[in-house]
């Protein structure tokens, strides 16, 4: 198992958030964790990447059998785990290119690969810049100033392209995206799945999944994943909204 | 999305990194021949004697030396420090070889070539390949100078400032205090009275400056203030860049810097100047670290002259300088680009003044400070357009960036506008290196470290950029270095 997550409990400020998920993420797969605002969906994200400030209060998660909440953030992302932003970050001054390239040879290092040097690097920047129709100007500008809210989200997936994960967990990389750009982002989630690694889709909306077809739907709600099922749960989802995890019986939280 | 309210883990990671020690603490073991503590005529005339100095220098330094008995210290400035004894300070040093002074580097102290290489100062074969002139200024006797020849058949003059005086009198008598004049303030007078040495330049008029020259300025013997005069001058039509780079050992006590710099700029003449300061900053507590009190001004005096300013200062317990620029001639230009930094508890109180007297007068100022720890960051400057500067223009741009919660940024913009045609534009910005920014790197595979000082970086680069190259590298890998243990 690539990701195992067990009654994960997390808080944020003392309050707690996530109260006890559980979820196997195999290789190849492509898992949609869905639900309502609240619901714990970001902070999930933000606990597996180690943003500090969320503090992980009982549970275990493995990444490749290791225990993964024991890493510093970025040895996460060394590892393999990538995160892409709900709002992608700007670093006046920074640019893209450099940037990239100090994050790859980062975790090329701690793989025991040799460093790229310039040429190399540039080259497989424009390979996937042209495979995920990244405009190459947005490369030489400072890291996501002043792009736009589409741009920025294709940079997400950019960025993934070039550090090539072994499991992406994207956080609502639909959101605030028309349709032209949903559909330009996700050919480029597509055009990554692999046999050998894996997705977790964090979405509001049914729709992303329209492109990016899941094998996995989850419905969080109250920090817990109340209803698992394949991408059909998703389109019972969009017909019937979140109302129901109030009232459904099945919805109701198990205490153990 | 939830947020975190205490981003506390990132404030304890970054006070590892800004918790890093002085990596140049280091102390050469060279006898120095050093005046005994105090100031006064007779210790004055022994500068004087000492350096072999003619009549009219010693006049010249005994007039300063009465005019700042008079004076009193000036205490407008951002900083706060325990009043200086300068009866306690001892006014000459020089490294004992100074009898026999080197012929070539084969003849230089072992341990003072030692301590240059522990800097990383290109002085031997890196200087020809890096294509540096390098004048090093150990304590206050130049001890080596490289590329002179070189630059002599050009009629370049490039020696220390002792030279200057023995080989090019005229030279120096003609320019020397005409910019600072003696005088000009408690420091700069204190400067003119006691100065020990220091770097001159002379670039012949029409003549380009091949290389870029080069001074890197060491504070060692215990307890000597430094003194430092520096006096370029380019001829009508010259163009020189000139690096000044400086790095000082570890000390417990507190240790005065008062330089003068004088620049003059004729017709046509272009002078970049630029400085990476690196001094000992004072540890994390604020003991030790040395004041730097420097007045360096620079004067457009022909018409299309530019004299531009960047600066790297990135050390020291204070730094109270205001590199200034006298736009006299004619569509003259003036520039300041600054990256001043304090972390721990160190202060900055720096900034330009920029006097537009000529017509068309043109000048842009852009200042970046970075406040770690408890540093403290002020930005000072003057922007004067006299009554004669028909269209003169100025812009400004001075930002802060903070790092933790504990430190201060401050803004103090003069500006004084004498003529209706003139335009001046001035912006300001503060913010922080933000949690999100911090951890937007680090889950890219970065370290924390490196993503401060990227961001850092980032926020300098318009400065950066104005750096000659080999400089830029380093003064990149001082900002990462000296943030170390910084951030919030």
């Amino acid at each position: 198992m690539l990701l195992k997550i067990e009654n994960l409990n997390a808080s944020v400020a003392g309050e707690p958030i996530l109260n006890g998920i559980d979820l196997d993420v195999g290789a190849g797969q492509v898992h949609a964790v869905m639900g309502p605002n609240g619901s714990g969906k970001s902070t999930l994200a933000h606990v597996l990447s180690g943003r500090p400030g969320y503090e992980v209060t009982e549970g275990a998660v493995t990444f490749e059998g290791d225990d993964l909440l024991a890493l510093e953030p970025e040895e996460r992302a060394r590892e393999g785990v990538f995160l892409g932003f709900q709002y992608p970050v700007e670093i006046p001054g920074v640019n893209n290119n450099y940037f990239l390239k100090a994050a790859l040879n980062a975790i090329r290092k701690h793989r025991g690969e040799e460093e790229l040097d310039a040429f190399d690097f540039i080259k497989l920047m424009k390979e996937r810049a042209a495979l995920m129709e990244l405009d190459e100007s947005l490369l030489s500008r400072a890291v996501n100033e002043g792009f736009s809210g589409g741009e920025k989200k294709r940079n997400e997936i950019f960025q993934m392209a070039v550090l090539d994960p072994k499991l992406a967990i994207l956080d609502e990389t639909d959101s605030g995206l028309d349709i032209d750009a949903l559909r330009v982002v996700a050919t480029g989630i597509n055009k990554l799945r692999r046999d050998d690694n894996a997705i977790i889709l964090i979405t509001h909306y049914q729709r992303l999944l329209d492109y990016v077809q899941p094998d996995f739907v989850h419905v969080l709600s109250g920090g817990r994943i109340v209803k698992s099922g394949d991408k059909t749960l998703a389109l019972d989802l969009e017909k019937q909204g979140y109302a129901w995890l109030e009232t459904s019986p099945e919805a109701r939280p198990v205490r153990s | 999305m939830e947020t975190p309210r205490e981003p506390v883990a990132v404030d304890a990671a970054l006070n590892e990194i800004v918790e890093q020690e002085y990596r140049f603490g280091f102390v050469s073991d060279i006898e120095a021949d050093s005046a005994p503590p105090g100031l006064s005529e007779e210790i004055v005339r022994f500068i004087s004697a000492k350096k072999e100095e003619p009549e009219w220098l010693l006049e010249w330094r005994l007039a300063a030396y009465r005019r700042w008995i008079r004076m009193v210290e000036p205490k407008w400035a951002h900083v706060h420090y325990p009043p200086i004894d300068f009866q306690e300070i001892s006014y000459y040093s020089a490294p004992k070889s100074k009898e026999d002074a080197p012929k070539s580097l084969d003849e230089v102290d072992p341990e003072l070539l030692e301590t240059f290489e522990k800097l990383g100062i290109p002085l031997s074969e890196r200087a020809a390949l890096a294509g540096v002139a390098v004048d090093a200024v150990f304590d206050s006797v130049s001890v080596a100078t490289t590329f002179k020849d070189k630059l002599s058949d050009l009629g370049i003059v490039f020696c220390s400032f002792s030279e200057a005086v023995r080989n090019h009198p005229d030279l120096v008598r003609k320019y020397l205090g005409t910019v600072v004049p003696p005088g000009d303030n408690f420091y700069s007078t204190l400067n003119s009275a006691v100065f020990s040495d220091g770097s001159f330049a002379y670039i012949p008029e029409g003549v380009q400056c091949p290389m870029e020259l080069s001074t890197y300025f060491r504070i060692n013997a215990a307890k000597t203030g430094q003194f430092e005069r520096t006096l370029l001058v380019a001829d009508k039509g010259a163009r020189v860049s000139y690096l000044e780079g400086c790095t000082a050992p570890m000390r417990d006590e507190n240790q005065l810097h008062a330089a003068v710099v004088e620049l003059i700029a004729l017709e046509d003449a272009d002078i970049k100047y630029s400085t990476v300061q690196n001094w000992y900053p004072g540890d994390k507590e604020g003991k030790g670290g040395i004041y730097n009190f420097v007045t360096k001004r620079g004067a457009c005096r022909g018409a299309r002259s530019k004299i531009s300013w960047t600066q790297v200062e990135t050390g020291s317990a204070i730094t109270w300088k205001y590199p200034g620029c006298l736009l006299i001639g004619d569509e003259s230009v003036g520039e300041f680009y600054s990256v001043a930094m304090t972390n721990n508890k160190q202060q900055a109180d720096t900034g330009t003044k920029m006097i537009h007297i000529g017509k068309n007068t043109r000048s842009t100022i852009l200042s970046k400070g970075i406040s770690a720890g408890e540093g403290q960051n002020a930005y000072r400057g003057l922007v004067r357009i006299q009554k004669g500067a028909e269209g003169a223009r100025n812009y400004s741009q001075c930002d802060s960036l903070l790092l933790g919660d504990r430190c201060g940024a401050h803004t103090f913009p003069y500006l004084e506008v004498r003529n209706e045609s003139s335009t001046v534009e001035h912006e300001a910005s503060t913010s922080k290196i933000g949690e999100d920014q911090l951890f937007y790197c680090q889950s890219r595979g970065l370290s924390m470290e490196d993503a401060v000082s990227m961001i850092v970086n980032g926020f300098c680069k318009e400065v950066l950029r104005e750096l000659p190259m080999e400089f830029a590298v380093e003064a990149q890998k001082l900002l990462g270095v000296s943030l170390e243990g910084a951030v919030g």
